[in-house]
């Protein structure tokens, strides 16, 4: 491989910026398009496990739409379709006036992808429980909301802590997809690199490293959130 | 824009058909490549050889940590570089592909083999089964029951996953309907198209493997 | 039959086996118990070799079960065990569960192995359950297809560890039954259990352990009567209270 490396041109100006800039551009698209998923998606997976059949069924409709399109089609709708569809005064808003529009609508798009895996997680998580936990609750006159409030959400959000890691996991890597919408993420910004110095390693190695750094970061901290709301005897959060 | 026009769509259809047989295409190639090479990480993560167990998740932790688009990059840059001439960005998402595919194969197997229950392997012992047999007959029919489920779903991801490769500019259904779509000015339509084809072919999927789910669980 | 030599175990620093030693006779039946972590599942699974131990010798025969060159399969197949949790194969029929262990190991022929397994299940009360799958059985009746599949093997003795205490109360009966008949007929058998009454009446020996060690071997009658130690007697009165 005949190849000259230079590994200082990672840190000259404007190169450093720019990985710096879309490092933080990754974590807060990731960041932000979590905060959706968690939201959206208790929802939807609490909706998938009520007994109203209506409520099932839009909390099914909505987890195999979103699941079974692939993320960067779902980014092309939000960016490229969507804005065609909606009435002249919001089309005049997303077209012009909104600031930032790809990044905007990256994190939307994330967000409400995720928000599928996420509900199947939550409701998973409380169809695990086994059914004298909401009868027992019931029986001491809790109503339906206080039920899922107070036993089954908090039961089973602890036993999907390690599917929900692996989702914010998947979240951060997906927000590299924002590049196709001129995003300057991470990976993009490597790109970037690599377009102005004809040098291709570095940037790519230099985006690897954050990203593993920030995932093994993540790991080792949800390991500790793991154990630390743990219920002593229960199988599920068991290691 | 003013007013929808659907014939774009037809008019197209020979070059967007075969860019749906190009993600079929890659994607029944990254799963022989993915699973074979997932399997034998499988056993090496399980292996009483320390080293090589270390290696082998190393590897697989290590690709999981990576977003599929930048491993995707590495290889489009890095394959020539290896073999000292150009190659094809077909080749090289292939092979970034079956390496990805592998790491995540590799958990699902080692998965599905964990979770049989140690009192299984000890009653196939107490019969008087060997080691291999153990696995033939008691281990390995209840961990593939087990994991099957898991494996076809990974397979749908990753025919969803092929459409990353448009970031290379392979020809697989999405790049070729964004070529339709950029060169008739029409990505409303196009774009709706793909999005429903995946969600029909996606979809169905998913349902026969609940079903097959149902019928062969234990 | 199976004689047991000073065996000792560790996992890691903690001792579960201390020391013990056991000789069972051909025809002979013998009841393990002990409070619950006291070593006796260990101990028994140490005879079959499903448990390595670091000290002491177990006999099976002449074949010394912990030597190395041991062709522990062979041994395996000449000792039946029945399990707490059954373990039957959950993928395979209750047929297929007593049939396959006969023609891959035992070299039987399908046709010879399927008409023992038939007459093993018309033993077991179970005839018309042979195209089930396990989990269609009963807990009862998956246990009694766990017996038939060890006996099937035509095994010179049976290990059962715990084999009712996964049974709901209204099972224990059907599965003590087939195994006091089978004491009846001469099987050397090691059970380890808390049926007291399934030991009355067809045990000839009652061994007790606590934390690892064996605290008292007695006959049947004298164990019953004035256990010499504290602790079995704590231990019996715990447990024969209601």
């Amino acid at each position: 491989m005949n190849y000259s490396w230079d590994w200082g041109l990672l840190f000259r100006s404007p190169h450093i910026g720019w990985i710096a800039q879309g490092f933080v551009t990754t974590i807060e698209m990731a960041v932000l398009a979590w905060c959706i998923a968690m939201t959206l998606g208790s929802l939807i997976g609490t909706l998938r496990t009520l007994d109203n059949p209506i409520a099932k069924r839009i909390g099914t409709l909505y987890v195999e739409i979103f699941r079974n399109v692939p993320l960067l089609a779902q980014l092309f709708l939000w960016y490229y379709v969507i804005p065609e569809l909606l009435p002249a005064s919001a089309q005049k808003f997303v077209k012009r006036d909104m600031a930032d529009p790809q990044f905007w609508t990256s994190v939307v798009g994330l967000g409400c992808y995720t928000a599928a895996r996420v509900a199947e997680q939550v409701r998973s998580g409380i169809q695990s429980i086994p059914r004298g936990q909401r009868s027992a609750a019931l029986a001491m006159g809790f109503s339906t909301a206080q039920v899922y409030r107070y036993v089954l959400l908090p039961i089973g959000f602890r036993t999907v802590i390690p599917s929900l890691t692996n989702d914010f996991l998947g979240v951060f890597k997906n927000s590299s997809l924002a590049l196709t919408l001129g995003v300057m993420e991470l990976t993009a910004a490597a790109r970037q690199i690599e377009e102005y110095t004809f040098h291709s390693f570095e940037p790519f190695a230099a985006a690897t490293v954050l990203y593993s750094c920030v995932t093994l970061l993540v790991i080792s901290l949800m390991r500790v959130v793991e154990r630390r709301t743990r219920i002593a005897g229960n199988v599920g959060t068991a290691r | 824009m003013s007013g929808f026009d659907w014939n774009v769509i037809l008019n197209n259809r020979g070059l967007l058909l075969q860019g749906l047989a190009v993600s079929f295409q890659l994607t029944l190639v990254a799963i022989a490549g993915g699973m074979a090479l997932g399997t034998v990480l499988a056993m090496c993560r399980l292996s009483r050889f320390r080293p090589l167990a270390i290696a082998a998740g190393s590897y697989v932790n290590f690709l999981r940590s990576l977003p599929l688009i930048l491993v995707i990059f590495w290889f489009y840059i890095l394959t020539p570089q290896i073999v000292g001439h150009p190659i094809d960005a077909y080749s090289s998402v292939l092979i970034a592909f079956t390496l990805f595919e592998a790491a995540y194969y590799c958990e699902i197997i080692r998965a599905g083999i964990a979770s049989v229950k140690a009192g299984q392997v000890n009653a196939g012992l107490a019969l008087g089964f060997g080691q291999f047999h153990v696995m033939r007959y008691v281990v390995l029919p209840q961990a593939f029951r087990n994991m099957l489920p898991v494996l076809l779903t990974q397979a749908i991801i990753m025919f969803q996953d092929t459409s990353i490769v448009y970031v290379v500019g392979v020809r697989d259904f999405l790049t070729a309907a964004d070529v339709v779509a950029n060169s008739n000015n029409r990505p409303v339509e196009l774009y709706s198209v793909v999005a429903v084809t995946f969600l029909v072919i996606c979809f169905t999927a998913s349902r026969l493997v609940g079903r097959l789910q149902r019928k062969y669980a234990l | 039959m199976i004689e047991v030599t000073g065996v000792s175990k560790w996992y890691q620093q903690f001792q579960v086996l201390k020391d013990c030693s056991l000789t069972i006779k051909s025809g002979e039946v013998i009841v393990i118990c002990g409070p619950s972590g006291s070593g006796k599942s260990t101990l028994i699974k140490c005879m079959n070799g499903l448990e390595p131990f670091q000290q002491g010798e177990i006999k099976v025969g002449d074949v010394s079960v912990g030597a190395k060159g041991t062709d522990l399969p062979k041994l395996r197949s000449r000792i039946g065990m029945v399990f707490q949790n059954f373990e039957l194969f959950p993928h395979m029929t209750v047929r297929k569960n007593i049939t396959l262990p006969q023609v891959k190991i035992l070299g039987r022929s399908k046709d010879e192995s399927d008409a023992r397994t038939i007459k093993l299940l018309e033993r077991m009360g179970l005839p018309s359950q042979a195209d089930k799958f396990p989990a269609q059985l009963s807990g009862g009746q998956q246990q009694r297809v766990a017996i038939a599949r060890a006996l099937a093997m035509d095994p010179v003795a049976m290990l059962f560890d715990e084999p009712t205490s996964a049974l709901d109360p209204e099972m224990i009966n059907e599965v003590l039954d087939v195994m006091v008949a089978l004491a009846q007929d001469g099987m050397t058998m090691a059970v380890v259990t808390h049926e007291m009454g399934f030991a009355r009446r067809v045990a000839n020996r009652v061994v007790f352990m606590d934390q690892g060690s064996i605290v008292e071997d007695a006959p049947k009658e004298a164990f019953f009567g004035t256990p010499r130690s504290e602790r079995a007697q704590l231990f019996l009165s715990k447990i024969l209270q209601h």
